[in-house]
């Protein structure tokens, strides 16, 4: 026969199942949509970052760092800004500052950026009104975010005081190239002029101040080559070096690889419409078995018969991926809005052929690949079925080729994986995953059914009898039905776990014991009396104020700290200037990595915090007056960074304190809980060595309203211009603003695998449809009033529900705990009404699309009994 | 006098097709006794099938009306006629129709667990007294189409009716097996005093009925009993 009977068959089977087919056609639509949209915008986030890199970064290099720039810094700079025309620069400096609006008496912590004039170099930082921003190098005014003004109740023309400087509002910043909006959820930005920063005085000792120069090179080409060549030694002081390739590249390797991710949550849906694929094709085969007799009867090979519906799956497998891919071009214009606040480039949405391609190729190979395993079945069908269905039993001897296609399905959904990912281990762990999760559902599923089977609940009513032995009687739809459900019940509810978790970290417990909500810091010593008084004559608590020295480390165990990697011809040496380097050829090995370069803003005190807890060695018993100034300092040091440092109980740590060595022994260790609001350290220092270092003060105090809290920071700004103050209730507002919008764009595509999962569930009952449109039709013939009948379907649907939704969520919740501890490393608690609420969504579901495709049941006469012919 | 168990007087019944009305069953009237063992013959589109919803209340008529055991179909609901059919009449089809999904034993506690009755004894009484003792805990594609009608007769009588439907019982099997389901009808007939209601146009079949009434165009022809 020639090839075309297939195509022929294949077409003319299907005009009586077309709506059964279709289902087919549904199940990967969701998952290609998905795919689609979450590749596709992923792909125009790439041409928009290397479009906009040079904005982005606004100068061909960068020079940032925590403290200002040394001399020979400024040299190199000036060496490097040589040539015709000359380069330029421009120094911004950031640091956090008390904006207090006179008029309004609205104070609000800010992120000043200092600019000097030409800044930026490339892109255009927009204000509005419009043309504004050159006018800031006029000097006395200001440029502010528009949140700030709202916090404040300001507006344009107001004064904004910062320190002991006074500045017009001249407008508001609309657009910076490169920032990503939810950042100023923490401190709305302030830029004023450079000149103008000394007159705020809020550069002082102790602050935390950005230093960053932003440069214009004579020739751009060769930002790359200076970057690479004098990267190791800026390094040493404590200068990093960024380009604008570097810069392209972190934020397209970064946003790739969360594109990368957030693709796996669309291959979930995609994968469950496999299923869907695999589970309507098992049973759509089932009642084709009589079909397929005949056609083998009349003399149709088994390998004909076999490649006839292959065609129908694969034709409905393209179908579905072209409605899937226009989809998911749909969707993917929606996505800017859901995550636009967390892009720092403004995202052209285009068509993105690749990801259109790779989507209908995936949705049809899944289509394939899946519908393979039960299509086997169709070359062992005997022609004997047409004269007695009892033979369509195969044989149950195992097909080698069903083995070859099991295999196939499982090396597909690891490269499917993989691929997605750009990573085969972290593909195969996914795939892994989902294989843990597949398997637990279907031998849940598979344990309800033979376990209600078993220990049959016989003293129930009837109707609740006969819809439980439904979930374990032939054709049930048991187990495709949890499997589909329940995954997508395990994704949402795994992310709501998850996210719920995370946020109740940072929430107030009402209940839970009184903890400070309001943090004054960069208080100079000579305030702290004054703003003590202030407190308590407001009548608010003012415990003993914290301490903080900022110190660098000098040596560990005599191990000198290296700068990095220094060549030994370092472009920057210049004999004049001494280096640490110079003794690291003779001494022992010196030690290197981010936890002994970085700067410590280390305390002292006497005793341990609530938030502290002692793992090894002795608390000192000791005040400023005991301390032996012959001795080294006793510290306590927190778990994780003595692990980075490599330093036990005894190591002894030499100590820069602006300039000052400060010798100390470790003679206890830490582990401290970070996610309380609260000052915590890494290293505490006994009382005394530090009593006389220059430090700053911290002040930690709880007011309930959150007027009151508004009234006293005003009143701290006007006194304490230079003190700034944190709000615990707003740094939670913003957290937990930025992880709704991170967990709104998961969430968003986990939805698509929950339609794929009602798809799924909306084709298993449609193929059972005719076996439960026959029964409930005899039933009602025997005598079963409707009420009887729709008793029996809820019955069945809300045990599966049920089932479906305890398994994903025990699953879900083991998934959550596993990720609280070992990725966030945060407690865990479940939130148990919450879950009962998930529940009941899940059965609510469940039940739903059971009895929407189970109405017919209801409505038919049962005259057509008599009718209908076998 | 005693009211008799089925009546059906002026019954009628048209459908529209292709825009014209089409008549189906013309102004059937006739009375089933208690116990009576009714024929219903005619050929292929002569109504009976149509007769036979009729009289079970599977579907209303055009006019006229049926009473079964004194309760008049026309003043019932779709679920209280199916509750007057849970509680007396049993059914046989031609192509048996048992629930494919539910095993022999299941399928003939059917009528019983409906009304709310012990099921299983009588169930495994009744497959015995079909002579599938021991096959009830095969599903229906495990059995012949002879078994499978007993199974279905067993089904029928499980709830003690008063009155049995049945629609060409033997129409899909041999005749020797065919034979031997109507003889199990009518034991079950003597033994229960259920009334019979057969629909065939299988004149053998007929022949032991003691009443035959024969229908052609939707009318009744002949209607007279049997030697």
């Amino acid at each position: 026969m020639k090839p075309g009977f297939v195509f022929q068959l294949a077409w003319r089977e299907s005009r009586k199942a077309r709506r059964r087919l279709l289902l087919l056609v549904g199940s990967v639509t969701a998952g290609v949509a998905a795919l689609v949209a979450i590749n596709g915008f992923t792909e125009n986030l790439q041409v928009s970052v290397a479009e906009q890199a040079q904005a982005m970064l606004g100068a061909d290099l960068e020079l940032g760092s925590r403290q200002p720039f040394s001399e020979r810094v400024e040299s190199l700079v000036d060496t490097l800004l040589t040539g015709t025309p000359p380069g330029r620069k421009a120094a911004v400096t950031s640091f956090a500052g008390m904006a207090y609006v006179g008029r309004t008496e609205g104070a609000r912590l800010v992120q000043v950026r200092a600019v000097e004039p030409g800044y930026p170099f490339y892109g255009s930082i927009t204000t509005e009104p419009a043309g504004r921003w050159g006018n800031l190098a006029l000097g006395g005014r200001t440029l502010v975010d528009g949140a700030l003004l709202a916090a404040l109740g300001a507006r344009v023309g107001d004064t904004l005081s910062l320190g002991e400087g006074r500045f017009l509002i001249d407008g508001v910043v609309t657009n910076v190239p490169g920032d990503v909006g939810v950042t100023s959820a923490f401190g709305p930005r302030v830029y004023i002029p450079a000149a103008d920063l000394e007159a705020t005085g809020l550069v002082r000792f102790g602050s935390r101040v950005d230093y960053d120069l932003y440069l214009k090179l004579p020739d751009a080409a060769v930002a790359q080559e200076i970057a690479s060549k004098y990267r190791l030694s800026l390094r040493g002081e404590r200068v990093r070096i960024e380009t604008v390739e570097d810069d392209r590249e972190d934020l397209t390797d970064a946003l790739t690889r969360l594109g990368n991710y957030l693709g796996l949550v669309a291959l979930i849906a995609l994968l469950l419409g496999g299923l869907g694929v695999a589970s309507a094709t098992h049973l759509f085969i089932r009642q084709k078995l009589d079909t397929i007799a005949v056609l083998r009867c009349l003399g149709a090979t088994a390998r004909q018969v076999f490649l006839a519906y292959l065609v129908q799956a694969l034709a409905m497998g393209a179908l579905g991926s072209l409605v899937g891919a226009t989809l998911g071009v749909l969707v993917q214009q929606t996505l800017p809005l859901l995550v636009a606040d967390l892009l720092p480039v403004d995202v052209e949405i285009s068509i993105a052929p690749r990801a259109v391609l790779l989507g209908i190729a995936l949705g049809v190979w899944v289509a394939t690949v899946f519908a393979l395993l039960p299509l086997l079945a169709v070359r062992r069908v005997s022609p004997l079925v047409t004269l007695r269905r009892a033979t369509e039993t195969t044989s149950s001897r195992r097909d080698p080729v069903a083995w070859g296609a099991a295999l196939l399905l499982a090396a597909s959904v690891v490269g499917l994986a993989s691929v997605q990912v750009g990573s085969l281990r972290d593909g195969a762990v996914f795939a892994g995953g989902v294989g843990a999760v597949v398997l637990v559902l279907w031998l849940s599923a598979l344990g309800l059914s033979k376990g209600i089977r078993r220990w049959f609940p016989s003293g129930l009513p009837y109707l609740w009898r006969q819809g439980l032995a439904n979930l374990y009687r032939p054709a049930n739809q048991t187990v495709t039905v949890v499997l589909a459900l329940g995954f997508g019940a395990f994704l949402l509810s795994t992310l709501f776990l998850v996210q719920h978790n995370l946020l109740r970290e940072f929430r107030l417990g009402g209940t839970e014991v009184v903890r400070p909500n309001l943090m004054f810091f960069d208080i100079q010593p000579d305030q702290a009396g004054p703003l003590s008084d202030l407190l308590e004559t407001g009548g608010f608590e003012s415990p003993p104020m914290v301490p903080i020295v900022p110190m660098r480390i000098l040596s560990v165990d005599d191990r000198p700290v290296t700068r990095g990697r220094v060549p030994d011809d370092d472009p920057l040496d210049d004999p004049a200037v001494d280096s640490v380097e110079a003794d690291s050829a003779s001494g022992p090995r010196p030690i290197g990595g981010w936890a002994a370069r970085r700067e410590y803003r280390s305390t002292y005190r006497s005793g341990l915090t609530d938030t502290e807890r002692l793992v090894s060695g002795e608390w000192w018993d000791s005040t400023a007056a005991t301390w032996d100034p012959g001795t080294p300092a006793r510290i306590s040091v927190e778990t994780d960074v003595a692990r980075e440092l490599g330093v036990e109980l005894g190591s002894s740590i030499v100590w820069d304190v602006q300039g000052v060595q400060i010798p100390s022994r470790v003679t206890s260790l830490r582990e401290v809980n970070w996610n309380r609001f609260q000052t915590n350290f890494f290293v505490v220092f006994e009382p005394g060595p530090l009593d006389r270092a220059p430090q700053m003060l911290v002040s930690l105090t709880r007011v309930d309203s959150a007027a009151a809290r508004g009234a006293l920071q005003r009143r701290v700004a006007e006194r304490f211009p230079n003190v700034s103050a944190i709000d615990l209730a707003q740094v939670q507002q913003a957290i937990e603003g930025i992880l709704d919008k991170a967990v709104l764009a998961v969430r968003f595509l986990a939805l698509f695998s929950l339609a794929a999962g009602v798809i799924v569930l909306l084709g298993a009952i449609t193929t059972a449809r005719l076996e439960r449109l026959r029964e409930g039709v005899l039933l009602k013939t025997l005598g079963a009033t409707r009420r009887q009948v729709l008793w029996i379907l809820v019955a069945e649907y809300v045990a599966i529900g049920v089932l479906a939704a305890t398994v994903s969520i025990v699953l879900s919740s083991t998934a959550g705990w596993a990720l609280a501890k070992w990725v966030f490393e945060a407690p865990y608690r479940l939130p148990a009404l919450s879950l009962v609420g998930l529940t009941g969504v899940i059965v609510g579901v469940t039940l739903f699309v059971g009895l929407v495709s189970g109405a017919e049941v209801l409505k038919r006469p049962p005259l057509e009994v008599l009718r209908t012919e076998t | 006098m005693t009211q008799p168990m089925l009546l059906s007087e002026g019954l009628t019944q048209t459908y529209l097709s292709g825009g014209r009305e089409l008549t189906v069953l013309n102004n059937i009237t006739f009375e089933v006794e208690r116990g009576g063992f009714v024929a219903i013959v005619g050929p292929s589109g002569s109504g009976k099938t149509t007769l036979l919803g009729l009289l079970a209340g599977l579907d209303r008529p055009s006019a006229g009306r049926v009473v079964l055991d004194g309760h008049d179909l026309a003043d019932l609901s779709e679920d209280d006629r199916a509750r007057l059919r849970s509680e007396k009449v049993g059914f046989v089809f031609q192509s048996f129709h048992l629930i494919s999904t539910l095993t022999a034993r299941e399928n003939v506690q059917v009528p019983l667990e409906l009304r709310g009755e012990p099921a299983e004894a009588r169930a495994e009484e009744l497959l015995e007294r079909v002579g599938l003792g021991g096959r009830s805990h095969h599903y229906p594609t495990q059995l012949s189409g002879g078994e499978q009608q007993r199974v279905a007769l067993a089904r029928a009588f499980a709830a003690r009716p008063q009155i049995l439907f049945a629609d060409e019982p033997t129409g899909n099997l041999d005749a020797k097996t065919g034979a031997g389901i109507v003889e199990l009808m009518m034991e079950l007939n003597r033994e229960l005093g259920t009334t019979l209601v057969l629909v065939t146009h299988d004149p053998e079949l007929a022949g032991k009925a003691r009443r035959i009434i024969r229908l052609a165009d939707g009318a009744v022809v002949e209607d007279h009993a049997t030697a």
